[in-house]
């Protein structure tokens, strides 16, 4: 290798240049040229901005209605009742649909749009038909540590052989539970530490509709500092 | 460890109830407070030296005192979205003692002249928020919330708020932005909250740690609390330890312990007589130690801390022993941050996904130790230049890690050639140029 046909700057890798690849591959664009897959999803450009739905023409489940007015009722300005809304709408609808966002917006008289903005940025909103039930595991560096990534994978793998089970399988940000890792939140009951063959077992609860795992949910567990209980010691439970 | 505040009978059955905590003595500080006169409160929790617990360090007395005195519209939100990895004391303080986080709530809302607040609890705990709602339920009923709290006249209302799972709601003015229903992000600084906050009026922002301490700063008095730990970091912490640990779980500590009698003593040390090779002092955004003996006998609070170059943070201590590489720490705490960066400035954004990059780059065995100068650059570049810290927070113990474990590094980058088929480095480097400099 002559001097002349390296070029040092930051683009181009070492093993590409040895490898004989073109050291300046083209980026890969998406749909109206976008490097960032999906931009154009939310939106139909053709249609005209969507407004705010009118409440006459909005069929809300009653219930819907309750709650997302009984949330708008805690708050000095009702816009604070996004998320609140948004998660009632969700537990009703399985998913953020359009048709849910619209039901929240003619209740909360907010567009569609902005509703839209504030369910995309939180990882706990679907803005896409998910499956029922919810397993979370935690891949952040205390569970990963211990062997998160296998857990998680072992998930993914059992979600594929059994798409009757129903699983939406997600590797998540840190849970708050580092002292049960590797753990899981399944539909938001911690559980944890857990093995491949815990794994087996939390889909077999599931599918029977049985508690998951209690032996292992943080609920039941004890703090661990042995300094923590005075006198003879009671049980969590 | 004889002086445990908050964690004394934690695991009580029924503490969450009213009606054992009543009996523990619960509710009995609130009566006291009420008689007091507000600015008396106040000045007892600044006597107490009470740092926040979530992270800054910010002294709790100081930051009420920012807030403009008299009866106008203010707040006061609990930063429940406990979401700094490695972090979970909150969780176990919610889940299981609710009424002293209200408690402290209602003494410290009395002592500002707040007559609302929030809980901002992260949406992930779902368990610790109905736990908190049955409990908030029970206060309003016994009269320790709503209108004329025991008589005093003082008014408070609390609701619970839940979050829907996103890191960047635990600063401050994203959480803020998020409560009034919009997307997480950081506002700019000034005007800072205590000024300018919620719903455009002066809030007081704390942790759950600190406000559930409130209650045994008023039993022992300001100055009898100065007195515990050392004499900038008084009292005690809860201490979240995890990763390669024999018993992870929550402790309470006086500020001031020897680092290695939290990580070998409470939580046992790795496992199998493994070596430490490098923690994290308070959660994966803090610079990391190492495993010497220098960084192991530490005294365990926010100053010395601060000395040694790396933070307390939330008192979060992730152990990582001998059996992990560098680089495979590196990548998660990158990766997260990479996901997590709101997108709103430029550094953050930008930086944190350059930075998995490149790390995916030195494991494909691409990357040359140039490559570590130009990542250690790169966090240079990131720190103090975003609304948030966020992006600092991944720059720093990326920074640390490159600073402390370079060799292990480049050794890696050179294994990782080996496999890639990319060749030694002395072929890759071109004739003449002998030592690469940026």
């Amino acid at each position: 290798m002559s001097s002349s046909d390296v070029h040092w700057g930051v683009s181009a890798g070492a093993s590409s240049r040895v490898a004989g690849v073109d050291p300046h591959p083209k980026v890969p664009r998406f749909g109206h040229g976008s490097r960032v897959p999906g931009w154009d999803e939310a939106v139909d450009l053709s249609k005209p901005p969507a407004t705010i739905p009118d409440p006459a023409l909005t069929e809300v489940p009653d219930q819907l209605q309750r709650e997302i007015e009984t949330a708008m009722a805690k708050y000095p300005d009702r816009r604070s009742a996004a998320i609140p809304a948004l998660h009632a709408a969700q537990q009703h609808h399985g998913w953020c649909s359009p048709e849910a966002i619209a039901q929240v917006a003619s209740v909360m008289d907010l567009t569609p749009a902005y509703l839209t903005s504030v369910a995309s940025f939180y990882d706990m909103f679907s803005l896409a038909p998910k499956p029922k039930h919810d397993v979370f595991v935690c891949t952040n560096i205390s569970c990963s540590l211990l062997g998160a990534d296998e857990l998680h994978e072992t998930f993914v793998e059992l979600a594929r052989l059994d798409p009757d089970a129903d699983l939406n399988v997600c590797s998540f940000e840190c849970l708050g539970a580092c002292d049960i890792g590797p753990m899981a939140s399944i539909d938001g009951e911690y559980v944890g530490p857990l093995t491949p063959t815990d794994a087996r077992q939390i889909v077999a609860d599931l599918r029977a509709d049985r508690p998951v795992l209690p032996d292992k949910q943080l609920r039941y567990r004890r703090c661990a500092d042995p300094n923590a209980n005075s006198g003879n010691g009671g049980s969590a439970e | 460890m004889t002086e445990l505040l908050i964690f004394k009978d934690i695991d009580e059955p029924g503490l969450n109830t009213l009606e054992v905590y009543e009996r523990r003595g619960g509710y009995q500080q609130l009566r006291r407070a009420l008689e007091m006169p507000r600015e008396a409160v106040l000045q007892e929790i600044s006597d107490s030296g009470l740092r926040g617990r979530g992270g800054a360090g910010f002294r709790m007395g100081q930051k009420a005192g920012f807030l403009p005195k008299g009866d106008m519209p203010k707040y006061l939100t609990c930063n429940a979205d406990e979401s700094e990895p490695g972090t979970f004391k909150d969780r176990e303080l919610m889940q299981k003692s609710p009424h002293m986080l209200i408690e402290g709530i209602v003494i410290s809302c009395y002592g500002a002249e707040i007559r609302e607040a929030f809980i901002y609890i992260r949406g992930e705990y779902q368990l610790q928020g109905d736990i908190l709602e049955a409990a908030i339920g029970e206060a309003y009923e016994a009269g320790y919330l709503g209108e004329d709290i025991l008589g005093s006249g003082h008014n408070l209302s609390l609701v619970l708020h839940r979050g829907a799972g996103a890191y960047i709601c635990g600063e401050e003015t994203a959480l803020l932005d998020s409560l009034e229903g919009k997307r997480g992000n950081p506002r700019l600084k000034p005007p800072f909250p205590a000024i300018q906050g919620l719903y455009q009026g002066p809030t007081l922002i704390n942790n759950v740690e600190t406000l559930s301490t409130v209650p045994h700063i008023m039993a022992m008095g300001g100055k009898q609390y100065a007195e515990i730990g050392t004499e900038t970091s008084t009292g005690t912490k809860l201490v979240s330890v995890s990763g390669d640990v024999q018993r992870p779980g929550n402790y309470e500590i006086v500020l001031g312990t020897p680092s290695r009698e939290i990580i070998y003593g409470l939580a046992g040390g790795p496992k199998d007589g493994r070596q430490v090779k490098l923690w994290f002092p308070g959660g994966s955004s803090s610079p990391v130690l190492t495993g010497s003996d220098e960084d192991l006998d530490l005294p365990y609070d926010f100053d010395t801390m601060a000395k040694a170059g790396t933070m307390l943070g939330s008192g979060a201590i992730i152990v990582v022993d001998e059996t992990h590489t560098v680089l495979e720490v590196m990548r998660k705490v990158a990766k997260f941050y990479a996901h997590e960066s709101c997108g709103k400035c430029v550094p953050c954004r930008e930086g944190t996904n350059w930075t998995v990059k490149m790390i995916d780059r030195i494991e494909g065995g691409e990357a040359t130790p140039m490559d570590l100068d130009i990542m250690a650059s790169v966090q240079t570049q990131i720190i103090g230049n975003c609304l948030c810290v966020l992006g600092d927070a991944m720059a720093m113990p990326i920074g640390s890690m490159v600073e402390k474990f370079r060799g292990e590094l480049e050794a890696e980058i050179e294994a990782a050639r080996e496999r890639s088929g990319a060749g030694a480095l002395k072929d890759a480097i071109p004739v003449g140029i002998t030592d690469p400099v940026l």
